[in-house]
């Protein structure tokens, strides 16, 4: 076991002497997370963190957690926060915008949740052109109830309930829900990231700074889907989970953005 | 016996679930999983080959835990 | 109080919630309480209301869930089947302990029934509705004054108790014209809520509003710190009117619409000289239940009066415990009893030939 004492001894220097080269954002909680070796979440929920510590707004965010794994989303980030009925999240974070309008809101959701239960009032809150954040992690099942085929689950990819694969005829396709946004009037910026590697965590970060900047600015609907990995639910290692996600995730769900807007381009 | 090395890394084991990102990310293959176990079961990393780590970080950068900082050493003799 | 003004029900509660400061109205249309949303849509935004239709009524209760959460003083209404669909969100809001008011403008059911006023909805009002331990303070209004008065009292019982607010109303109360004058209210003497998601502002502690208590001793701490303050509710917050019950030998006991129908019957039945008194429940949770256990002490009998199979019945054959017979009269989809033949009920019940007039209705 290593501790920075440990390492002063084994290699015989002092701790003054060494850099830190990164440490968690002060908007972290140090609240240890509840979430599985390698999933995605962990990583997301830094660096949205992270652009909310660098634009010094930790004071004026709200965000508004899901139902899924990422339910206990405000025992980690240290700002306000709701947790909102199943699918409800964008609704929850319209009527926190629309009375706050000065704030900085952000909804945080996963698949099932934002694009099952919740499609109506995700597609609506697009429409609208709320000015909020979404961020939707979309790993293709449902993790908190233990693996259950989601709306985004790939054509036959197993799952506790499609446990011989997913059969389009019997349940249709995935959802490409980003897509659909993007073809909103009301949306102005929607993306495709993923975390599976640092370059890509890298993206995914000028994402979410991008769009709270454009919230800033007082612009529209921000949409940035997280194509995540879930090692549990997947049955694979994370790295594993990471390496399967390049190759089915991303042709059905390839990375870059959906829609840009028009002054950006 | 100071050995010359330009980074390291700290590993809080006690935070550490064994996703083994830190040793896939590192881009000189200096980390790898030990025979180690922490209290929750979890296999964590070590610094295997310590005059390999550049202070990089990648894996600090990457943990989804903050299992694992990277640091610069400064002064190296 | 200000000029006397002839409203429509609806319109007098939508204006009554711009005078009493509300903030945010989140909606959609349903009849019969279309018009609110309409009243509002057309003078909110020169008043400082932030009015929104929503996609749904799903969409439109989350939507008060996240305002209310924010602190901000929101309402929304709808009738029955919209209602019906409100009731995971008023769960939620519920043991959050978010203050907010929500109108039903309650039609016929069950499904999508009837636009024709009812009080099929006192169950799902006053019980819970959505699952789980929980209460809504219901407040059911007889006039359109009362539909505008209910508006402010019920914003500020919200905020005393950080606890969702009912007013339960009919088709007939929201679609008729009566006069209406509307109260001096200062909203700018709202109490504080230091709870709410503002952003940390400053703040030590960021503040979280949830519903979620996975480790079952807290969610059992959360139930006892809310049934005890429904328990203060019980205690403080009963309201009611008694007509002609000094003397009465026959309770009648209703609310809304129907406590105006049956105090008809009491005039009636006096003429005729039968000595009978009503007793209207103005807050239905919470139910006057002390005050009919005593007036059932001085009674031959009581008689309920719904438009609904008999759903207060069940509080009021609690209320009286057995002390003397409990009968119910009451009529469904969307059709309002008249005066006269409540009378003819209750010259049953006290003709010696009394029969169970439930069985007959149902």
């Amino acid at each position: 076991m290593s501790t920075n004492a440990g390492i002063e001894q084994e290699l015989n220097i002092n701790v003054e002497d060494m850099d830190i080269v990164y440490e968690r954002p002060d908007t972290l909680t140090d609240t240890r997370m509840h979430y599985c070796p390698g999933c995605s979440h962990g990583v997301v929920h830094r660096i949205l963190m992270e652009v909310v510590q660098e634009l010094g707004i930790q004071d004026k965010t709200i965000g508004v957690a899901p139902v899924g794994c990422s339910v206990f989303a405000y025992s980690y980030l240290d700002i306000d926060m709701q947790e909102a009925a199943h699918g409800r999240a964008s609704a929850a974070a319209t009527g926190i915008k629309r009375v706050l309008p000065d704030r900085i809101v952000f909804s945080y959701q996963g698949d099932g949740d934002l694009a099952a239960i919740g499609t109506a009032e995700t597609i609506h809150t697009a429409n609208r052109g709320e000015k909020i954040l979404v961020v939707f992690i979309n790993n293709a099942i449902y993790g908190m109830t233990g693996g259950q085929m989601a709306p985004t689950t790939l054509d036959g990819m197993k799952t506790s309930t499609s446990p011989f694969g997913r059969n389009p005829d019997h349940v249709g396709h995935p959802l490409k829900i980003t897509d659909l946004i993007a073809m909103l009037p009301g949306a102005y910026y929607v993306t495709r990231v993923a975390v599976n590697n640092p370059r890509n965590v890298r993206v995914a970060k000028k994402a979410i700074t991008k769009s709270i900047q454009y919230q800033m600015d007082g612009k529209g609907l921000c949409f940035v889907e997280v194509v995540s990995n879930c090692p549990s639910g997947w049955k694979m290692t994370p790295v594993e989970a990471n390496k399967w996600l390049e190759e089915n995730m991303f042709p059905i769900y390839p990375l870059g953005d959906l829609k840009v807007p028009s002054d950006d381009k | 016996m100071k050995k010359k090395v330009q980074g390291t890394v700290v590993i809080k084991a006690d935070r550490c679930k064994g996703c083994s990102f830190c040793v896939d990310f590192c881009p000189t293959g200096a980390l790898q999983l030990s025979d180690q176990y922490n209290a929750k079961g979890y296999r964590i990393p070590e610094l295997f080959e310590p005059e390999k780590c550049t202070g990089c970080d990648l894996c600090g950068l990457y943990c989804p835990d903050f299992a694992i900082h990277g640091y610069i050493i400064k002064k190296v003799a | 109080m200000s000029e006397i003004l002839l409203m429509k029900g609806n319109e007098a509660l939508a204006e009554a919630a711009l005078r009493a400061g509300c903030q945010g109205y989140f909606g959609y249309p349903i009849t019969p309480q279309s018009e609110v949303l309409e009243y509002l849509s057309q003078h909110g935004e020169e008043r400082r209301m932030t009015v929104l239709q929503a996609e749904s009524e799903l969409a439109a209760i989350n939507m008060i869930y996240g305002a209310a959460g924010a602190g901000a003083r929101v309402m929304t209404s709808s009738s029955s089947p919209g209602i019906s669909l409100m009731q995971e969100g008023l769960s939620y809001i519920a043991c959050a302990e978010l203050p907010c008011l929500l109108v039903n403008i309650n039609r016929g059911g069950p499904g999508l029934g009837t636009i024709q006023p009812s009080q099929g909805d006192y169950f799902q009002a006053v019980k819970g509705g959505g699952h789980g331990d929980y209460k809504l303070l219901v407040l059911a209004p007889a006039t359109v004054q009362e539909m505008a008065d209910m508006v402010f009292e019920g914003f500020d019982l919200a905020d005393k108790y950080r606890n969702p607010v009912m007013i339960l109303a009919d088709g007939a109360l929201g679609q008729m014209m009566e006069k209406v004058s509307f109260r001096d209210y200062d909203p700018s003497k709202r109490i504080e809520h230091p709870w709410a998601t503002t952003g940390k502002n400053g703040r030590e502690e960021r503040n979280i509003i949830t519903s979620l208590h996975i480790k079952s001793e807290q969610m059992e701490k959360i139930n006892q710190h809310l049934q005890k303050k429904y328990c203060e509710m019980q205690e403080h917050e009963v309201r009611f009117q008694e007509v002609q019950t000094e003397d009465a030998e026959y309770l009648l006991v209703a609310y809304g619409l129907c406590a105006r129908i049956a105090h008809k019957t009491v005039q009636l039945a006096r003429e005729k000289g039968i000595k009978a008194g009503l007793l209207r429940p103005i807050s239905l949770f919470p139910f006057p239940t002390n005050e009919i256990h005593k007036l059932a002490k001085k009674v031959n009998s009581v008689l309920t009066v719904e438009m609904n199979a008999g759903q207060m019945y069940e509080d009021v054959r609690l209320a009286v415990n057995g002390q003397v017979p409990v009968e119910f009269y009451g009529r469904m989809g969307g059709i309002i009893p008249s005066p006269e033949e409540v009378l003819e009920r209750l010259e049953k019940m006290v003709a010696p030939q009394s029969v169970k007039m439930k069985e007959e209705t149902v």
